[in-house]
């Protein structure tokens, strides 16, 4: 056997997380591409979470609703999930607190029996599984040892009486040869990449999904020599970024629907004032509050229309984290080049789950920026062929008047009718220069049979199952990575033999679809899914096969 | 240095008898002031919102930002974690900094923000043409109260000292020179300055000759301003409705600043990167 899927299921509070991520480190070390799926709703204690741990012989980022192991904390894990087990799949289960058939384990007093707190529940599951699985035991310690923070002795001790406990069937895994990879969600990739990019400061107000890039970066943010601050509101947060901007710091703030909607004035402010600041968004289902600690993609169109006034924007969306780490670096990288705003548009699926990260950190690094060369007067807005002023910034031998009002080339307020057009025309040829720029990028990538007639297209994480059906039914995937300056060209490139075209979203309406059909590309079908939950493998498959 | 050289080929559009030249006045000659005492001129960032008052980033030759109605506060702080070499005064109207941004003010007062804010306190929307502000009288009429608001005015030195603020004062633009010396104060003072500048507005609400009768200067009551329960006390004398007037700095004290605390040295213009692998590692 060569892939494998596992469902962890408890309450909140019941260390369903730590469960989920000691199976993905244990997979690693077996030469696995682990795939972590989390699924809580939105409170702290009680409730049903679950996550889904899938071991793959290759990089993936998505995950089946058909599993071969239930581990069940609680008894809605076996009610809710029992149907979905494959034929010959087992269940571990507390039975102390559950009632099921398969490996029935005291978890609950073994906790008891060593004076610990019921969360290592998971931990002596672990153990449990490892057996089942044949793994030694030495493996099973060092998972532990490397996820485990406090206790860990104790930890391990519990463990082994899980690992000691005598199972009937067994599962045979082999063993691959593929090197252990670090494992990190899709905001970890958001958040190093940044860094690497010379992102010195991370601004945001705490909103799920986007919170863990805030979290990541403040528990780094000595080692990493840089500020990760939480101010008052999303308000603050976007204009306090530009600050940062104007005085020479690269900077980013990260949020989700709600708090993007309240940085709107900010994001055409950047516009305006020529700010380079990068926006993380990060979706979850609106409208309003939502369902918030759920999946979607419905913020497509708020993204690329975000800011009142006409003026460059630049919107990008990875799909998996080694795309996570180099977007958010060219996103930095984008915004000091053309000195305008830049969204980088992720969700819940790809901001939570955890991947395999395949990328290299001397893959990105801080591309320079247009600096003023010092001679003559300053002037913060002259005009320049492509658009681009060069930059000072204050404390340098220049004055830098930076302004949300139309202003002439020192950056002071006019009204004039030709000072105006000049500025409007001066903005609007950034557009054309990273078109050109844009030209010899990647902003598409394509998957699968590159000579079917049927072409399959998803942007963000939805990629991650399009690509995977796309290589097992011999049909072709591509993903815009580029939403703004959208790659029509390079999209019908790719289309121009298709028969059939169809287009796969995490949203109620279709909105790549509309996107693609006002830049006059004809989508003959779209799929979509808008319950929260991400699109799964089996989902996806029958769903092309319906047609 | 001379005032002129902070001239810039703007032209000035404040209406006749504006108490903004007055404010604009003495803010220049506290920069040439400090100049002369060794400050870099290349050092000092103007912010300000929208409002009459906000113009004043254009007339003055220094760095600015000019920011959008009610938000001098955050890009400030912004700009002063970037570099803390930099003198960063926020100028604001009523509307703008009570008004339309008033959590970022509280907030800049409790982290204690080496930053200035300077109320252009002329109790009015200037610019949107006369309607009430926070600060307006209990009864103003404006255009949007014709028949008088019903709102008690909000007192900006009393809120300011007890938010957190670490300077705290009150001035009018009829008397430049305690406006001037109180402005090198504030730039100089390490942590958050609040001054509420009691500008009037010639056009919609004249106030001049009332401050002009009214205000006093609290050091002639031999006032302690390093006394919580006093700067409480004389900043609650007068409540924005009539009466004898305190000016004067109501509160001072020394306090780590926010920056100085959040930053513990780390430069956020340095152009070294950080390596990553070390916590890669511990993902695997
Ligand atoms: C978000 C937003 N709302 C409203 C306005 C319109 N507006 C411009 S100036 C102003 C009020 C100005 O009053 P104040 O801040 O007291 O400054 P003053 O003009 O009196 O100096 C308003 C409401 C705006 N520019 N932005
Ligand atoms: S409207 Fe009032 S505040 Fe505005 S410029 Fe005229 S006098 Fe000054």
């Amino acid at each position: 056997m060569n892939e494998l899927s596992i469902l962890i299921g408890g309450k909140a509070g019941d260390g369903v997380k730590l469960g989920a991520n000691i199976l993905a480190r244990l997979f690693n070390r077996l030469g696995y591409y682990p795939f972590v799926y989390e699924d809580y709703p939105s409170l702290i204690r009680g409730g049903h979470n679950f996550a889904i741990v899938r071991a793959a012989d290759k990089p993936v980022a998505a995950n089946y609703d058909q599993f071969d192991i239930l581990i069940a904390l609680n008894q809605e894990t076996v009610d809710k999930h029992k149907s979905n087990l494959n034929k010959g799949g087992i269940i571990i289960f507390d039975s102390d607190s559950v009632k099921a058939q398969g490996i029935g384990v005291p978890l609950t007093k073994i906790a008891q029996d060593n004076s610990l707190p019921l969360i290592v529940r998971n931990i002596i599951s672990f153990g449990v599984l490892a057996n089942v699985l044949n793994v030694d035991f030495k493996t099973v310690e060092d998972c532990i040892k490397s996820a485990v923070h406090k206790k860990i002795d104790e930890n391990i001790k519990v463990a082994k009486e899980g690992y000691s406990i005598k199972i009937g069937k067994k599962i045979n895994l082999s063993k691959l040869k593929n090197p252990a990879k670090p494992l990190i969600t899709g905001n970890d990739a958001i958040a190093f990449g940044a860094v690497k990019a010379g992102l010195k400061a991370l601004i945001a107000y705490p909103m799920t999904p986007a919170s863990s890039i805030l979290h990541t970066l403040a528990a780094y943010q000595d080692q990493l020599k840089i500020a990760a601050i939480h101010p008052e509101n999303e308000i603050a947060v976007a204009i306090m970024a530009e600050g940062l901007a104007y005085a020479g710091t690269r900077s980013m703030v990260a949020t989700s629907g709600g708090g993007f909607a309240l940085m709107t004035e900010a994001i055409s402010l950047a516009g305006q004032a020529e700010f380079p600041v990068v926006f993380i968004l990060s979706q979850r289902p609106g409208p309003a509050t939502g369902v918030p600690t759920y999946t979607s993609q419905g913020d497509l169109f708020f993204a690329l229309h975000a800011g009142h006034g006409e003026f460059l924007k630049i919107v990008l969306a990875p799909g998996n984290v080694d795309q996570a780490f180099q977007l958010s670096a060219d996103a930095l990288n984008l915004a000091w080049k053309f000195q305008t705003p830049v969204i980088l548009l992720t969700d819940k699926h790809l901001s939570e789950s955890t991947y395999a990260a395949n990328f290299k950190e001397s893959q990105v690094k801080p591309e320079l920026a247009n600096i003023w060369n010092k001679k003559g007067e300053y002037k913060r807005y002259s005009f320049a062929k492509d658009g681009v002023s060069p930059l000072a910034f204050p404390g340098d031998k220049a004055v830098v008047k930076a302004t949300s009002y139309e202003h002439d080339e020192f950056g002071i307020t006019t009204e004039d009718i030709d000072p105006i057009l000049n500025m409007v025309n001066k903005r609007l040829k950034k557009k054309e220069s990273i078109i050109k720029y844009l030209k010899n990028k990647e902003t598409v990538k394509v998957y699968g049979n590159k000579n079917s007639d049927t072409v399959l297209i998803a942007w963000g994480s939805t990629i991650g199952v399009v690509r995977e059906i796309s290589e097992e039914l011999n049909l072709k995937a591509i993903q815009p990575l580029f939403l703004e300056p959208f790659p029509t060209n390079k999209i019908n490139e790719q289309i121009k033999n298709a028969k059939k075209v169809i287009c796969i979203e995490v949203n109620a309406t279709g909105q790549l679809a509309s996107l693609l059909k006002n830049n006059g590309i004809d989508v003959d079908k779209v799929i979509l899914k808008f319950d929260g939950r991400p699109i799964t493998l089996n989902e996806l498959k029958n769903k092309l096969k319906a047609k | 240095m001379k005032i002129d050289e902070l001239k810039t080929n703007a032209v000035n559009t404040w209406c006749p008898g504006c108490g903004n030249f007055g404010l604009e006045r003495a803010f220049k000659q506290a920069v040439a002031e400090l100049v002369d005492e060794g400050f870099n001129l290349n050092e000092f960032v103007m912010l300000s919102g929208i409002g009459c008052h906000a113009k004043i980033v254009d007339y003055i030759k220094l760095n600015s930002f000019y920011s959008l109605h009610g938000r001098t506060i955050p890009p400030a702080t912004g700009i002063k974690l970037a570099n803390q070499k930099l003198n960063v005064i926020s100028f604001a109207g009523d509307g703008d900094a009570l008004g339309e941004g008033l959590a970022h003010t509280i907030f800049a007062a409790k982290r204690n923000s080496n930053i200035t804010l300077i109320i252009h306190d002329n109790r009015i929307y200037g610019l949107t043409t006369g309607q009430f502000t926070p600060t307006s009288p209990k009864g103003f009429k404006g255009r949007s109260t014709p028949q008088g608001s019903v709102e008690d005015p909000m007192n900006p030195v009393e809120l300011m000292i007890a938010s957190g603020a670490t300077f705290v004062a009150r001035t009018f633009t009829g008397n430049i020179n305690q406006m001037k010396e109180i402005f090198k104060q504030a730039i100089k003072h390490k942590g958050f300055s609040f001054i509420d500048v009691l500008q009037p507005c010639f056009t919609y609400f004249n106030t001049f000759a009332v401050y002009q009768k009214d205000c006093y200067d609290i050091m002639e009551k031999k006032h302690d301003p390093s006394n919580f329960n006093q700067a409480i006390e004389r900043a609650r004398e007068w409540n924005y409705n009539g009466g004898p007037i305190p000016t004067g700095v109501f509160y001072k004290i020394d306090k780590p600043s926010f920056e100085e605390a959040e930053l513990k040295g780390k430069d956020l213009r340095s152009k070294d990167i950080a390596t990553i692998s070390d916590i890669l590692k511990t993902k695997i």
